[in-house]
């Protein structure tokens, strides 16, 4: 059972869809006492860091998280759910996340030309092989949004992508992994994301 | 890089998809979700669900086919149609819509765009715009392209883009139906003074008018288009197939 953490940021439908997809049983919540029995956890989220970290230390789920990623379930952190993982964010002023992951979450400075967000289909490259991408192959594109990215990473980063400068895409650093771009939102290619982190062993991570 | 997006537009009134030729002689066509899916499996990068329904009735047809469509087609899905509201706004974000494409609605009320944007994010709000040359002056149209406004497309695209539009759908209404190509002058216009992705709507006929597009102005994020997909006279493996040949980045299914 795959619990997606509901803590009133975005909308969780599609994520809930492609787990029914592919088949894995999933439950939307935001008791304490049912994600802390999931066999893995996903922590979604779109909007600003500094609400969604507000929201996730008020209802006290920051620590449940905490909890859950240090006894070794396998979590995954997707788009704003993925920045939260780590030590800080300068959206807007400097906050802390959840410290799981280190390294910072600051805007994307690119060429001038290129937009800002970082929006749509691009291809990743991985910086390391790893058990998430063992159903898909490298330049495989996936469905991002986003301004800002993770930086001074190097240790967790897994894949990037290429946008005039090379954007974090994903990270994995033991049970703690996320992903930038929608999986949920990546045609084939997310959904096999997907099917690979429902079926991660402990000896895979 | 980023890819360069072709997208499907499904007009859906009753639970099918219709379209029609200048706004005007509906057809009726197929089940919008057999046909999203089958969009989906053959590489279409997002799909634009528009509601054309006038009433409450079909309304909530609209939305179950939406909900439906979003359990079964994992790429972005973009709703248009009968958004007036930010209520509206949520209704069809419930449903699964990614994103929210205003047209009329913001044009009776441009503080919509504003609002729609504070409460879900500047990606989530598509500012949709018809427009037709009047006098040799770009100007929107309401209504389906039925209703003159008066309004000056480009400042009025500027405007929603300064009150949070993320996103600009340009509708030529001099070109939609045609098939004889996008409306490259408009479009250029509007790729000069926009800040957020542009997509080009309204003329395609073949895979020569996208190729041309995107070789032409290459500001231009993604290509729209109806009928030509419904019709299959446009296959999209093939236009991508053509898009690779000649180099213009595109996502590969």
């Amino acid at each position: 059972m795959t619990v997606i953490v509901d803590y009133g940021v975005g909308n969780l439908f599609s994520l809930a869809s492609s787990l029914r997809k592919i088949g894995e049983p999933s439950l939307v919540t935001s008791d304490k006492t049912e994600i802390e029995q999931a066999d893995r956890v996903i922590l979604p989220g779109v909007g600003a860091f500094a609400d969604a970290m507000k929201k996730l230390a008020d209802s006290g789920l920051a620590d449940t998280l905490k909890k859950v990623a240090a006894k070794g379930v396998p979590m995954m952190g997707i788009c704003l759910g993925m920045q939260l993982l780590f030590d800080r964010s300068f959206e807007y002023g400097e906050h802390q996340g959840l410290g799981l992951l280190k390294g910072d979450v600051r805007p994307i400075v690119t060429d001038p030309a290129l937009k800002i967000p970082h929006m749509g289909w691009n291809a990743l490259s991985f910086t390391r092989p790893h058990s998430l991408f063992r159903f898909i192959k490298e330049g495989d594109a996936v469905y991002f949004v986003h301004s800002y990215h993770a930086v001074d990473c190097d240790e967790s980063v897994i894949a990037r992508a290429e946008y005039g400068i090379p954007v974090t895409a994903a990270v994995a650093s033991g049970n703690v992994m996320g992903c930038q771009f929608h999986p949920e939102k990546s045609g084939d290619v997310g959904l096999n994301i997907l099917r690979a982190f429902v079926s991660l062993k402990e000896r895979d991570l | 890089m980023i890819t360069k997006r072709i997208i499907p537009c499904l007009d859906v009134r009753n639970g099918q998809v219709v379209k029609g030729t200048n706004f005007v002689g509906l057809k009726e066509i197929d089940s919008p979700v057999a046909l999203a899916e089958e969009y989906s499996r053959c590489g279409a990068d997002e799909l634009v669900f528009y509601d054309i329904t006038a009433s409450s009735d079909g309304r909530k047809i609209f939305t179950d086919i939406l909900t439906e469509t979003a359990r079964n087609v994992f790429i972005p899905l973009t709703v248009g149609g009968g958004i007036y509201e930010v209520t509206d706004f949520d209704r069809v974000l419930k449903c699964g819509a990614d994103k929210v494409s205003v047209n009329s609605g913001a044009i009776k009320d441009p503080s919509l765009i504003g609002r729609a944007a504070k409460l879900y994010g500047n990606q989530c709000v598509v500012l949709s715009v018809d427009v037709k040359r009047v006098n040799d002056k770009f100007t929107v149209f309401a209504k389906g392209g039925r209703e003159n406004t008066g309004l000056d497309a480009l400042d009025w695209i500027k405007r929603g883009i300064d009150d949070g539009a993320g996103e600009i759908v340009l509708n030529s209404i001099d070109t939609d139906g045609v098939k004889k190509g996008f409306d490259l002058e408009m479009l250029a216009a509007v790729c000069e003074i926009s800040s957020v992705p542009v997509i080009a709507s309204g003329g395609a006929g073949c895979i020569e008018d996208f190729i041309t597009l995107f070789r032409t102005l290459p500001k231009v994020d993604a290509g729209l288009a109806a009928s030509i997909f419904h019709f299959g006279e446009v296959a999209i493996k093939d236009l991508k197939a053509e898009m690779a040949r000649n180099n213009i980045p595109t996502r590969i299914v």
